[in-house]
């Protein structure tokens, strides 16, 4: 495999390592990239991963989407390039406006922390193109900010569209539509509340994560090989 | 000048409001009665360096609008409270 993952790393983003693991775990290779930097060339996925970029001040992903790697991100997910969003980094691509909605605090106030099982939607994504429509997957949440929120024509939109990439099968924060992922509309940018990379492995209980990382690898790869470096 | 600017930032009607409604339940046990639509939002107060009110107003909506508030779910109200004494406008 000649894939190179950016997975990029926020002051208070703390889900770097698990991210790198997981695809290093299905013979990736990933690395991490500070949120500094300008440029994401010579890379073939990018993975904004999970924790409290910039603090969550504000809002989560509020700041963060200032952050100058922002610019290059827009830039690769424009030319078509695969950039998955984990937790608060979904959250990031909200606020950068790369997807659309928003994540509001949970319905009932809880921060959750629970295993729930997901159900795929759509497998027009680079998560999702190794799944099958109705699949469910059982992944973790660790969240307090996962509701997620659109209008009702965007949600229109996304029903219309295709877009929407998985659905919680027992909705545990209020998001409309039971909706746990979201891609754009060309499909090449998914952002999910759940964390794939934390199942990765039988020891932590569930490996259906792998099932999704290894579908991003195997885009990444292919596009690794049609894209002259 | 410096001028006082107060930004207050809501959530759009309509969309759900955890916070507010977690403090509207507790008002009863408080032996508060009668109160509803209780809605949090955030209120930000900043300084802005302008020659007259209405560009610091200007700026402060700017400033909303980029960052202080997401119009996918918020909105917000800029006020400008006036200017800032000249003696502790450096603290």
């Amino acid at each position: 495999m000649t894939a190179r993952v950016a997975v990029v790393v926020f002051p208070g983003t703390n889900c770097e390592h698990d991210v790198v693991g997981a695809l290093a775990g299905l013979g990736g290779d990933a690395e991490l990239v500070w949120h500094g930097q300008r440029s994401l060339a010579g890379y073939d996925a990018v993975v904004l991963p999970g924790g409290f970029a910039h603090g969550d001040y504000l809002r989560p992903g509020a700041i963060a989407r200032f952050s100058p790697v922002m610019e290059a991100v827009a830039r690769f997910a424009a030319a078509g390039g695969p950039v998955v969003g984990i937790c608060n980094g979904f959250q990031v691509l909200t606020e950068a406006g790369l997807l659309p909605g928003a994540l509001q605090k949970n319905a009932g106030l809880r921060f959750v922390c629970t295993t729930t099982g997901i159900e795929v939607c759509t497998t027009r994504t680079p998560l999702t193109a190794h799944s099958a429509v109705g699949d469910v997957l059982r992944l973790p949440i660790n969240h307090f900010e996962g509701n997620y929120t659109c209008d009702g024509a965007t949600l229109a939109r996304l029903r219309a569209e295709d877009r929407i990439v998985f659905r919680y099968t027992d909705n545990p924060n209020g998001s409309v539509d039971d909706i746990a992922g979201v891609c754009n509309e060309q499909g090449n940018v998914v952002g999910l509340m759940p964390h794939p990379e934390r199942a990765c492995d039988p020891l932590l209980g569930s490996t259906d994560g792998a099932v999704l990382l290894g579908s991003l690898l195997g885009v990444a790869d292919t596009r690794s090989r049609a894209v002259p470096a | 000048m410096r001028f006082e600017v107060l930004v207050e930032v809501r959530l759009r009607p309509g969309i759900a409001d955890p916070q507010g409604a977690t403090v509207e339940r507790a008002l009863p046990a408080l032996g508060f009665a009668g109160i509803d639509h209780v809605r949090v939002g955030k209120a930000i107060r900043l300084q802005v360096e302008a020659p007259d009110k209405a560009a610091a107003a200007t700026t402060a909506q700017a400033v909303t609008e980029r960052l202080l508030a997401n119009p996918v779910i918020e909105e917000a109200d800029v006020q400008v409270l006036g200017p800032v004494p000249a003696e502790v406008a450096v603290p």
